[in-house]
């Protein structure tokens, strides 16, 4: 690597952790109860440095219980779903593909629906949500292994059924539930937010999803090497299927946290990846840590429109979905070049 | 000194009920060129992919004794990676599942694009480089493996003719100065004389011959082989010989 690539990519990574780091500041301090940066700040450093409080306790108490685990989550998240799509982009090497493509999230929002359905429980929901997200990743496995070898469009097309399935099995449990209670806090709750965020919920959710990324860009060099293909990625020594399904099980594990967090947010692996690739080029070593924090600062700075802009929330799949959708369409029209450029 | 280090026992392939080829037996030895000749849809390159061990032979065996480094007939890469990083790519088997390419990978990859005098590249993306160019970064990878054996698929069909000569030469300096191993399936005859040993000739799914090329090239041989005429014909030179097909008659 020559060094002006090298002076430019630290100033890449500085630029992003800035922003980052920038952005979950300002979240802190807006909102229907606004505190003001210069408090938020000491309630942080009042962590870690003995501090005289010149804030409210009111203040402390929204920072610290409400929209530190909110926001964190948000951050983890976006991070999260941006990483699994970058890394599915890369193995199915096709840019039109997003962490549901594996049918996990469908799989997970039914388990999250039967849980609303059953029970209040909180922990029944993320135990519902995994179980399930993580059965649809064993369904598409056993569904697409055609003489011992998945090929990619099988797998596609396999990914397909196993969402339709859940998806239909979502509309069954919305059939079934009471109208008056259930059946809106099933809906709500699959559009997506972070409001019922909570330290609890952070603790549980949060290392599952940084486990699952971390164990994607171990693999970076391989995912690098299988986006050319499974048959170069074969002759060139790899262990096509050991890989492939090592990262879809991570993916698996990442989307299911996710939809067991905050429900369905859609759009965030599709598009991240993109605007990352933008800045790092398609190298799996630089591009899954800038997806991360990109996803990150975007998620949080959604989740903070989803909070501040209407006296009541809006669920934040409406605001990715509104968003990603015509930013996706703007990237392919300008993409569509460089990917059929041969 | 002769050592064989791939031997095809009996090598059979068939797609469900078509046999692509059957009763393949032959054994090449280390150090050697090989060139593999017959028409569209032979089975040549299914051949050479039951050997790299892409695909498992329906019936009999390949021994294969040494490292292969396999290049593609093309490479499409859906996305853009660096010529560099593609060619650090040749060192996968070499690298750990968790890790990533060290320093000695990469100079190995530098050090491949060298020798094929495409160093200046190494920066380029690879989907922006010529047929040649890529053709010859694909070798470089395929080198930077360390391999014993080079396993080409059509290194020079796309190219013009400066671009072959280029590749059948680099090839010829490569097998002079690393001893390897190198086996290629090409449509020109007149490749197989500049740089193979031996040539294999595939007529039909059971019939084939292998043997060295200049008693295996024949103007009967191929005129066989492709159903159309060939002479041959004196190179002012003196030396050499052109077998070349007669379009037309």
């Amino acid at each position: 690597m020559t060094d002006t690539k090298a002076v430019r990519f630290n100033a890449l990574w500085l630029c992003l952790v800035g922003t980052l780091v920038l952005t979950l500041i300002v979240s802190l301090s807006v909102g229907r109860y606004s505190v003001p940066v210069e408090h938020v700040l000491g309630i942080l450093l009042s962590k870690v440095l003995p501090m005289e409080a010149v804030w409210t306790s009111t203040e402390q108490r929204v920072v610290e219980l409400i929209r530190l685990p909110r926001i964190l989550l948000a951050a983890v998240c976006g991070a999260g779903l941006a990483v699994a799509g970058a890394a599915l982009q890369g193995i199915f090497r096709n840019p039109l593909v997003g962490p549901q493509i594996l049918g996990v999230t469908s799989g997970a929002a039914f388990g999250g629906a039967l849980a609303i359905l059953l029970s209040e429980s909180a922990t029944m929901l993320i135990g519902l949500a995994f179980l399930f997200g993580l059965s649809a990743m064993g369904i598409v496995y056993i569904l697409s292994m055609t003489r011992g070898r998945s090929q990619t469009l099988v797998l596609v097309l396999s990914g397909i059924v196993v969402s339709a399935l859940f998806t239909a099995l979502v509309s069954l449990v919305k059939f079934v539930a009471d109208p008056d209670d259930k059946l809106p806090a099933i809906v709500f709750w699959l559009m997506g937010s972070f409001a019922a965020a909570s330290n609890a919920k952070l603790y549980f959710v949060a290392p599952v999803i940084v486990g699952g990324s971390i164990l994607v860009y171990a693999l970076r060099f391989r995912i690098n090497v299988l986006s050319l293909g499974d048959e170069e990625a074969r002759s060139l020594g790899i262990h096509v299927e050991v890989i492939r399904w090592t990262v879809f099980c991570a993916v698996a594990l990442v989307s299911s946290a996710v939809v067991a967090a905050a429900g369905i947010v859609g759009w965030v692996g599709l598009v991240i990846p993109h605007i990352a690739r933008f800045f790092t080029g398609p190298d799996h070593s630089r591009l899954i840590p800038a997806a991360a924090l990109i996803g990150a600062i975007y998620l949080v700075i959604v989740d903070d429109v989803a909070r501040t802009v209407a006296p009541a929330e809006i669920p934040i799949g409406i605001l990715t979905a509104l968003i990603g959708a015509p930013v996706f369409a703007l990237l392919l029209r300008r993409a569509y070049t460089a990917w059929t450029r041969d | 000194m002769t050592e064989t280090i791939i031997e095809a026992s009996a090598l059979g392939f068939r797609y469900g009920s078509r046999w692509i080829f059957r009763h393949h037996s032959f054994s090449i030895e280390r150090g050697r060129v090989i060139a593999v000749l017959g028409p569209n849809g032979r089975g040549k390159t299914t051949l050479i992919k039951t050997i790299v061990g892409l695909l498992s032979p329906t019936e009999g065996k390949a021994i294969v004794r040494g490292t292969i480094g396999y290049v593609p007939q093309s490479a499409g890469s859906a996305f853009s990676y660096s010529v560099l990083d593609m060619v650090v790519m040749g060192r996968a088997r070499h690298v750990r599942m968790f890790s990533t390419p060290s320093s000695t990978d990469f100079n190995k990859a530098k050090r491949a694009l060298e020798e094929l005098n495409i160093g200046h590249l190494a920066q380029r993306p690879f989907d922006t480089l010529s047929g040649g160019e890529r053709q010859l970064t694909l070798i470089a990878r395929a080198l930077a493996s360390d391999c014993e054996i080079l396993v080409l698929d059509e290194p020079a069909s796309a190219l013009d003719f400066k671009n072959q000569d280029t590749i059948l030469r680099t090839l010829q300096r490569v097998r002079d100065e690393r001893k390897i191993t190198v086996i290629l399936t090409t449509h020109y005859p007149q490749h197989a004389l500049f740089l193979a040993d031996d040539s294999l000739l595939m007529f039909s799914a059971s019939h084939f011959s292998f043997g060295p090329c200049q008693t295996s090239l024949t103007e009967e041989q191929l005129s066989a082989l492709y159903g159309m005429p060939f002479a041959a014909i004196p190179v002012p030179d003196g030396k050499t010989q052109m077998i070349a097909p007669l379009f037309g008659l």
